[in-house]
């Protein structure tokens, strides 16, 4: 039963890094980018949301209201005011820019915030555990939180195969040059996928923040954490990301069974095991 | 017959230029005192990090975050050959290279699956798997590392003096053999083609050549590199810490600002940008994070607004090069160039 | 004399260093279909493309309606009114045939162009609609691609080889909806490799030769020598 509570706890939390995986998963679909930031750009989520909670004196959920759009807006005016400049044909400069970025992110924090650790006190709702099943308990936050990411997922493919912004979307990543014959100002469309990226970003970082106690430091860890569940699951299939963030969470709470210490390293063995057996992923619908 | 000649006038100029100051800074410990040796070795050490990391980026295409893995693997090489086998300090640096490269090459299968960013992220988690079985390392000092035994500091030469002399001059033979080697390859028909991939991967593959087999070489011997200088910079450390060894903000971050602004995909350039970057450090002294921020957003501007770097610039303005490394058909004048 | 819907003065093109177009001018008039024909390499797309914005000239001018327009980005260009039915179709693979034509319409311009209308146009791609555009044959998806650009409501229509990889056949029933669409209240380019077909469907024909206007006047008064003539620029 032990093992089957382990496994319980591995799963809600891949929902978790299912959700650092998806926004990082939605922008190398539209752009093919990936923002080395992104990890960082949840670490900088959960500090608004600490400044949110702070300020106005509400709780972390209620802060969801505002932290995403703010995030939203941010994503959308990064996009268009640098990454937009960074995209064409050369693999260094989104790379490097957005590297650039991250350290820039990481270092700010610390400046404004300094290296101490916060955490969001979501209240009495962090403790709350129901028994599914005898001598199995469920906490409460994690089973919402699971909740939420599954919702996400659902309702990120739902965006793209049944509005006109996905259909955008879609045929800005198939074919850039044909989808603005068409009209689209493609520009627009991008800033659009990071600033939904980061609506998913706001809500990840404010779970995080909730769940653990986040630095300035933590971010790479997110980014690698969203890119091995991507990996996992199979580049360019959202609920494939899902099953990568529950491996990797299964994986890592097999690790930390075994020694505390190896929770983290547990995980990226079976990426790199994955990754040498079967690198296109479980279940791999476009290739990268 | 045609010939190929590398040398223009103003790399002639340069190899002179560059003779003269290798005799000048291998004399420093006589002109020199510690802090300038110190800072000296120091510069050696990260010249020769960003020249590979160059040479892995800007010519074969692989931009890797995870090279802190080849460093802090070098470092734990010294300490681990020095403990655990008794083996001497300098012997030790000389080992960590084939070691290093032997390391390589299953991390190469692996990463080399993933294309561009992911590739990039990939090097990563290598780097931190690297860093979490170190701190599982007890008789290394796990978490919180381990420092160099006396018994190893002092074979390495009697007297402190020599001892820093001797790592000097390590460093300085160091930096110059990987640049030598570097230069080497360059100049040779592999170095045609990985100018050739530097400058259009599909053509150059088109054109026959084996991209993957060269990239997977220059990985490793990019590893075997790395592992080295990471062995040196930890000789000289005298102590050695998962964190410090494995540290992205040093041993990447600082390397890839440096390679950027000096001018990505260029010989010059990391020598140019690790001249800059220690010249700023020196000058606006230790501002931590606030030093590390205004270098990020440097970088960004750099990268987008001057993307062959500083050296970049300079080089196409006035079409000079330090080291002669250009290609360049000299017709014959009698037969008019025809055979 | 009316103006002229489109009006290119003497534009130059360059794809980097080489240049593609020298000086080209030509006119199409409200409810006119011109067309342009010339050998591989003549710079028949590339004025297409440069018309459509995809392309910025670097000498002389653009004017459609009166307005300038050389320069300006495609996606202004098409909400301006100018379509472009691009050289092998290019439709978008991860879509379906009815998606495909959605983002055509996306710009809402207001016109007789909707879904119906242009399914009306080509029945074959009712039948098709839920379809992945990858899945139809090469005459269907250049009737999804004509279809596209006409949910644009565009006032010119730029169709770049229509007739490319496709059998006479099936030119041919593409080509018999062309008055259809001209009917409409359409004007068109259409930059064409077979000939005999540019000829029957356009009024005024532009041949090109290596980047240079060879030859020009009304399709009726073209003798086939000195079409031969301009065509191979003997």
């Amino acid at each position: 039963m032990q093992w089957f509570n382990l496994i319980l706890q591995g799963v809600l939390i891949g929902g978790l890094y299912a959700m650092f995986a998806a926004g990082l998963s939605l922008i190398f679909g539209v752009m093919r980018l990936v923002n080395i930031a992104h990890g960082d750009l949840i670490v900088l989520a959960a500090y608004v949301a600490l400044m949110v909670t702070q300020t106005l004196g509400i709780d972390p959920l209620t802060s969801l209201l505002l932290v995403v759009p703010i995030m939203a807006i941010l994503g959308y005016a990064l996009q268009r005011g640098l990454l937009n400049f960074t995209l064409g044909q050369d693999l260094l400069p989104p790379l490097l820019v957005t590297f650039g970025l991250s350290i820039i992110i990481q270092n700010g924090l610390l400046e404004w915030f300094t290296a101490d650790s916060r955490k969001l006190q979501a209240g009495a709702i962090e403790i709350q555990a129901f028994q599914a099943l005898p001598d199995v308990w469920v906490g409460v936050l994690p089973l919402i939180q699971f909740a939420v990411a599954v919702t996400v997922i659902a309702g990120l493919q739902a965006l793209f195969y049944y509005t006109p912004l996905g259909r955008a979307f879609r045929a800005t990543s198939d074919d850039q040059a044909v989808a603005q014959l068409m009209g689209l100002d493609t520009r627009h469309v991008f800033a659009m996928a990071m600033a939904l990226s980061l609506a998913v970003v706001a809500i990840a970082g404010v779970f995080l923040a909730v769940r653990a106690n986040f630095d300035p430091s933590i971010g790479p860890a997110r980014l690698i954490f969203g890119f091995e569940a991507v990996i996992i699951g199979g580049l360019g299939n959202m609920w494939g990301t899902l099953i990568g963030g529950i491996v990797l969470g299964v994986s890592q709470a097999i690790g930390a069974q075994i020694d505390p210490g190896w929770q983290v390293l547990a995980g990226h063995i079976v990426f790199l095991i994955i990754l040498g057996l079967r690198p296109q992923g479980l279940f791999p619908k476009v290739s990268g | 017959m045609t010939k190929v000649e590398h040398a223009t006038r103003s790399s002639r100029i340069g190899v002179a230029l560059t003779a003269v100051t290798l005799v000048a800074l291998a004399l420093a410990p006589f002109w020199g005192d510690r802090a300038t040796l110190r800072l000296l070795a120091e510069i050696f050490t990260f010249v020769a990090l960003a020249s590979l990391w160059n040479l892995l980026a800007g010519y074969a295409g692989l931009v890797s975050v995870g090279q802190q893995a080849f460093v802090g693997l070098g470092g734990y090489l010294l300490f681990a050959l020095v403990i655990l086998a008794g083996v001497h300090p300098i012997v030790a640096i000389f080992l960590a290279g084939p070691i290093g490269a032997l390391v390589a090459v299953p991390v190469a299968a692996l990463t080399f699956r993933l294309r561009g960013a992911y590739f990039a992220i990939g090097t990563w988690v290598v780097a931190e798997v690297f860093r979490l079985l170190a701190s599982q390392i007890s008789a290394l000092g796990g978490g919180s590392g381990v420092s160099l035994p006396a018994a190893a500091v002092i074979a390495m030469a009697p007297s402190r003096q020599m001892r820093e002399f001797e790592t000097y001059w390590l460093a300085l033979a160091l930096a110059v053999a990987v640049l030598g080697a570097i230069v080497a390859l360059l100049r040779s028909r592999h170095g045609l083609a990985l100018t050739a991939i530097r400058d259009n991967e599909l053509a150059a593959q088109s054109n026959g050549i084996d991209v993957t087999r060269i990239k997977f070489a220059v990985y490793v011997l990019t590893g075997f590199g790395t592992a080295m200088i990471g062995a040196l910079i930890f000789l000289m450390k005298l102590r050695v810490s998962p964190d410090t060894a494995f540290s992205v903000n040093d041993w990447t971050a600082f390397v890839i600002f440096i390679t950027v602004i000096g001018g990505i995909g260029r010989i010059e350039g990391p020598i140019i940008g690790t001249v800059v970057f220690f010249a700023l450090r020196q000058t606006l002294s230790d501002l931590g994070s606030l030093y590390l921020l205004m270098m990020g957003a440097v970088a960004i501007v750099v990268m987008l607004w001057a993307p062959k770097g500083l050296w970049g610039l300079i080089a196409e303005r006035f079409g000079w090069q330090v080291l002669p490394l250009q290609r360049r058909l000299v017709l014959d004048k009698e037969t008019g160039g025809h055979t | 004399m009316p103006e002229p819907l489109l009006d290119v003065r003497a534009i130059d093109a360059f794809y980097g260093d080489f240049q593609a177009l020298f000086g080209v001018s030509l006119t199409v008039n409200v409810g006119e279909v011109a067309a342009v024909i010339g050998a591989n390499g003549a710079g028949k797309s590339t004025l297409l493309k440069t018309i459509a914005g995809m392309m910025t000239p670097r000498h002389g001018n653009i004017l459609f309606n009166g307005e300038a327009i050389g320069g300006a980005a495609a996606f202004d260009v098409l909400k301006l009114g100018i379509a472009l039915v691009p050289e092998g179709r290019r439709l978008f693979p991860s879509l379906t045939v009815e998606e495909n034509l959605l983002i055509g319409g996306q710009s809402r311009r207001p016109g007789p162009w909707t879904l119906d209308r242009v399914y009306q146009l080509f029945p074959v791609l009712a039948e098709r609609r839920r379809l992945p555009a990858p899945a139809l044959s090469g005459g269907q998806q250049q009737m999804c691609a004509i279809a596209r650009a006409l949910m644009a409501n565009p006032r010119l229509l730029l169709c770049d080889e229509i007739s490319l990889g496709l059998a006479p056949i099936v030119v041919r029933d593409i080509y018999a909806q062309l008055p259809a669409i001209v009917a409409e209240g359409l004007s068109l380019i259409v930059v064409e490799q077979d000939i005999a077909q540019a000829l029957k469907a356009a009024a005024r024909v532009y041949c090109l030769q290596e980047g240079r206007v060879a030859l020009q006047g009304p399709a009726r008064e073209l003798t086939r020598e000195r079409i031969a003539a301009a065509y191979f620029g003997v």
